[in-house]
């Protein structure tokens, strides 16, 4: 055969698995798939047999769905158990976040939000909040709450330039200073989360921990 | 046109009244023509602190509904020709006035005054609204409290939201000896936090404290430290470069905040 088939069949122990080419438009999809079970008919008839539809990368709309089981079912003894689209091709592949920059005090009283990373040149004054789902680096002091990771981003990070926060977030951890930690010298922080608790140091230690490599030109 | 200048804090009992009554009247003092307005409608001081209070026809919102002209109810202090108030109402409270009536009010008193004085009540609600809102200048008092500077935090953050962008810090009742200690907040870190232009520092006096008492405000009495610290603060709202009190004379312990500082 020249032109490569768009559907395998496959028998296992259940029944027929149906490999469905994801790269064909659908319309010829389901005229081979017509034409392959018209081919077959004479052999199929028999017992039940279930059959799975595997879709590959292939998203259908139910009624996409629907003529494909009424082209199986016409086969009288054929009984469709599933039509599946490989659900990790569709979905998934995470935008790397953008770096939002804002300027200005965060007093008590305001709450600051932002999805991505944030970089405020500005301090938070305590009951001043700012929330973000990525990291959160401040160029000024913390002196207020800042809660990094808010949906549950467990390797986000929180730097300051003056780290004395009334309390920490990172995800789902809550972090009391000093109680819980204390800095002799609160200059150029970040915090992290290591196993699951909350973490200070300097933030001249942060590329050990993201191990990120810069590209330096020159000699 | 006179400028209208609100004396507000977000805590109450740092002193916004004795603010209020001592600025217009260390104002007075130096030639300015002066209106202050109570507008603590249910828990009016103010009168009391100047020791006006048997002198109260009517108030703030009988001028609002119209039961009195604005003139009627203005107030002629007993020790200056220029210096006026409008009493708060007493047996009312802070919803029976709104915002836009005091703003009125205080729009008609612009053209006949240097300077029209605000006194606010305490907390953030309809009474804050009411006192901001006509308001072109705000003076911020504080305390050397941790508890006082986070509401005077909070406060600079919504009078910042309703245009007035750099309001004027005054910290009140500093007491020189917790200070040395450490046991009370630095100045300077004040500052840092709250990130606006120092207008004043009052020392803790308990002349004040007497004077109010009397109904006779700190200003008069040239031997209270509190009295030079307010009529510093006067001269600095005229524009006037007047160096920061030294608290401490022999060790100068402030002598890191000898800033200059002018009124914008």
């Amino acid at each position: 055969m020249s032109v490569k088939s768009a559907i395998t069949i496959k028998g296992t122990k259940e029944g027929l698995i149906f490999l469905l080419d994801d790269q064909c438009d659908f319309v010829s999809l389901l005229d081979e798939l017509h034409a392959k079970l018209d081919k077959h008919e004479q052999q199929l008839n028999g017992p039940m047999v279930h059959v799975f539809v595997k879709l590959g990368s292939r998203v259908l709309e139910e009624e996409d769905k629907e003529k494909i089981r009424s082209a199986i079912r016409r086969q009288g003894n054929f009984l469709v158990q599933s039509i599946e689209s490989d659900p990790e091709v569709a979905e998934q592949k995470e935008e790397p976040l953008g770096l939002q920059t804002i300027t200005g005090i965060i007093r008590s009283g305001q709450v600051v939000s932002h999805d991505g990373h944030l970089l405020l040149i500005g301090d938070v004054n305590p009951g001043g909040t700012i929330l973000s789902t990525g990291d959160i680096f401040i160029m000024g002091a913390l002196r207020g709450m800042a809660h990094a990771g808010c949906e549950g981003n467990e390797n986000s990070i929180i730097a300051a330039s003056l780290m004395t926060p009334t309390q920490l977030r990172i995800a789902e951890v809550i972090s009391r200073p000093p109680e819980e930690w204390a800095s002799a010298d609160p200059l150029m922080e970040y915090a992290f989360l290591r196993n699951g608790a909350m973490e200070i140091d300097k933030l001249t230690h942060l590329h050990q921990h993201r191990k990120e490599a810069i590209l330096f030109k020159g000699v | 046109m006179g400028e209208a200048i609100v004396v507000t804090s977000g805590k109450g009992g740092v002193g916004k009244t004795t603010t209020s009554a001592n600025l217009g009247t260390a104002l007075a003092l130096i030639g300015k023509k002066v209106c202050m307005v109570d507008t603590d409608i249910g828990l009016r001081n103010l009168d009391v602190v100047m020791g006006l209070e048997n002198r109260i026809v009517y108030d703030l919102i009988d001028v609002a509904e119209g039961r009195c002209r604005l003139p009627q109810a203005l107030i002629k202090d007993k020790r200056f020709e220029e210096l006026y108030m409008l009493p708060a109402a007493q047996t009312k409270d802070k919803n029976d006035i709104t915002p836009e009536q005091v703003t009125k009010i205080i729009e008609e008193l612009k053209p006949d005054f240097d300077f029209v004085i605000i006194d606010c009540p305490a907390g953030i609600e309809q009474g804050f609204d009411n006192a901001v809102t006509g308001a072109d200048q705000a003076i911020v008092v504080t305390t050397p409290e941790k508890a006082a500077v986070r509401d005077a935090d909070r406060v600079i953050g919504i009078l910042d939201k309703r245009g007035i962008h750099s309001p004027k810090l005054l910290i009140n009742r500093i007491r020189p000896n917790l200070l040395k200690n450490g046991d009370m907040l630095e100045i300077d870190d004040i500052c840092q936090v709250l990130a606006i232009d120092l207008i004043g520092i009052i020392p803790d006096d308990e002349l004040v404290i007497r004077a109010a008492n009397h109904g006779e405000p700190t200003v008069m009495n040239p031997n209270s430290r509190a009295a030079i610290a307010y009529r510093n603060v006067a001269r600095r709202i005229l524009g006037e470069t007047v160096p920061l009190m030294q608290l401490e004379e022999k060790t100068g312990v402030f002598g890191r905040v000898k800033k200059f500082l002018r009124m914008g």
